[in-house]
């Protein structure tokens, strides 16, 4: 498509770099909300990102996703890319099974959904009305729809916020078994620091509308909370995230 | 006594008891009063037994018979309202004559055709003034202005325009249902949750796919609710316009019995406006089933 390559956000293919963005700025009247910012995430790579509400971490988001051009500077992204939102945006209308398949390219077969549901957990819920699926389920068939797409980047909007904790916990576990199963680049916004910590291979913490802070992990997978490390490096995010863990264990 | 914490009602003894009880902070009171346990009904149990369609159906039995009864104790005399029983009997003779049969075929006929029109001019106006932000510009004003003048005045413009045949019959019809329909269509299509929208066009759907897969199906119950304003507003605008020389339909039948006082014949004809409102409102409500069953709205106990 012509406006791809020519439009400010460009598909084309980068050696082993899945996001490049170099002095992005996005303003919101007149406010940068975005302000040159530099990202670059390697193929493969599973990032988190961190901030405090209203950083603008859903806006950096939907510009990598496509949805708002609005912005000045370089950003690189893969064709394919695929998003989950906070909310599953599932189109009521549709039953599951042809909401996964929305929007691919020439007429997939519904055993392609199928086999896309089965690998979150839902292969029984392929006739299922959006309406009838818990938060989970519907969470779990949006990952399903962005799977099938195949992408070479996955950007996942704090896709486990409204869920309660048991669910949430399965499903980072799905989304750290799926990563590691399709070796795309993931870029998870989140506001949980130990989500984070478990499931990424970098955080970064966003302030002031740039990367203010980076942080790698470098504890084995699968990762145990319990571990030292884990809430050493923990206590490092919350500390730079501007919580104060001394005072909160007192 | 003059300075009490306890509420105005409450009496002394009643205070002494409670104090007593309570020996120390954490002294758990053993002596719980027995609460008052009530019991929930199971909605199978709770539900009558008496079948939906007889709960339905029994009120207006009850005033067809409060009706037969007026007649027929002489209350309600002959010129004034013929009795049930008598209107029964006219029915199925004109029924048997045909009269009523061509009657209804006519009038039903003018109603489709106006419906259809209105229907695809209405729906058509509002993809164009909902879909593009210069069609809301260069249609939806002229649409709300035309709105506000009642279609029934414009009677005597359209028989000048259209003669005295059906065309300015199903043209007042087509007039009456096209606003509605145009209104709700164009609510239906604004009111689209953008965050839908947003998640189609991530998803990599073409400006026409999101047409299709995300604004129409979201535009439906809208769509739905508009098609029986319209189908109410057609009955009417058919009413309206067969009264007017009418050589044909339901109307016409109606103004000929009006000429002969023949109240019997008028109640036949407003039984079968009646009934045939309600098979339109039956299939609406068939369709809506049909189409609208994914909706997580509130169904009513
Ligand atoms: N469409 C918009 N119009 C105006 N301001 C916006 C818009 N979208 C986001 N903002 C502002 O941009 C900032 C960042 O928003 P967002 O990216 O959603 O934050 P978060 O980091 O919590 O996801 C907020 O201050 C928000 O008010
Ligand atoms: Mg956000």
């Amino acid at each position: 498509m012509a406006t791809d390559v020519h439009g400010p956000v460009t598909a084309q293919p980068v050696t082993s770099q899945a996001v490049r963005v170099e002095g992005l700025t996005r303003s919101f009247d007149g406010r940068p909300v975005i302000d040159r910012l530099q990202l670059d995430v390697r193929q493969g790579e599973f990032v988190a990102l961190l901030g405090r509400s209203g950083c603008g971490k859903s806006t950096l988001l939907r510009i990598l996703a496509g949805l708002d051009r609005d912005i000045e500077g370089t950003v690189l992204v893969p064709r394919r890319k695929a998003v989950a939102f906070q909310a599953p945006r599932l189109m009521p209308w549709k039953k599951v099974w042809r909401n996964v398949l929305l929007g691919l390219p020439g007429k997939p077969e519904r055993a392609v959904a199928e086999r896309a549901l089965a690998e979150v957990g839902l292969g029984d819920h392929a006739d299922a009305w959006p309406k009838t699926l818990s938060g989970g389920e519907a969470q779990r068939a949006s990952l399903a729809r962005a799977l099938v797409r195949e992408p070479d980047l996955l950007l996942l909007d704090e896709p486990f916020g409204a869920l309660d904790a048991l669910t949430r916990i399965k499903a980072q576990r799905l989304v750290g078994e799926l990563w590691q199963r399709r070796g795309c680049a993931v870029l998870l916004v989140t506001h949980d620091v130990e989500e984070a910590v478990l499931l990424a291979d970098r955080v970064l913490v966003m302030d002031d509308g740039v990367i203010a802070h980076e942080q790698h992990i470098d504890l084995d997978r699968p990762r145990d909370i319990t571990d030292p490390r884990f809430a050493e490096l923990r206590a490092g995010l919350l500390e730079r995230l501007g919580v104060d863990t001394a005072a909160e264990a007192a | 006594m003059s300075i009490s914490h306890a509420p105005p009602g409450s009496s002394e003894p009643d205070i002494s008891r409670i104090s007593t009880s309570k020996a120390g902070p954490d002294a758990r009171p053993d002596d719980h009063a027995p609460l008052d346990l009530v019991p929930l009904v199971p909605t199978s149990s709770r539900r009558t037994r008496v079948p939906r369609w007889l709960r339905r159906t029994t009120g207006p039995l009850v005033l067809l018979a409060l009706w037969q009864l007026l007649s027929s104790t002489g209350v309600l005399t002959s010129d004034v309202l013929a009795s049930p029983g008598r209107i029964a009997h006219v029915g199925w003779d004109l029924i048997d004559s045909g009269s009523l049969t061509s009657a209804m075929a006519t009038s039903l006929q003018r109603v489709a055709i106006g419906l259809l029109l209105g229907t695809v001019i209405g729906t058509g106006l509002a993809l164009v003034s909902g879909l593009f932000r210069i069609g809301e510009d260069l249609v939806d004003a002229p649409v709300q202005m035309l709105r506000t003048v009642p279609f029934v005045g414009l009677i005597p413009l359209f028989i000048i325009w259209f003669g005295i045949g059906e065309a300015p019959k199903v043209a007042i019809i087509t007039l009456g249902v096209t606003f509605p329909l145009y209104l709700n269509v164009y609510a239906g299509i604004r009111g689209v949750d953008s965050q839908l929208i947003e998640a189609g066009e991530s998803l990599g759907l073409s400006r026409w796919g999101l047409v299709r897969h995300v604004v129409l199906p979201g535009a439906l119950p809208n769509a739905m609710t508009g098609l029986r304003y319209s189908l109410g507003i057609a009955w009417l605008a058919l009413v309206f316009a067969e009264q007017i020389n009418a050589d044909a339909g339901i109307g016409f039948l109606m103004v000929q019995a009006r000429d002969f006082l023949q109240t019997d014949v008028i109640v036949v004809c407003l039984i079968v406006y009646a009934f045939l409102g309600l098979l339109a409102d039956f299939v609406v409500r068939t369709l809506e089933r049909l189409l609208l069953q994914w909706r997580p709205t509130f169904t009513g106990r």
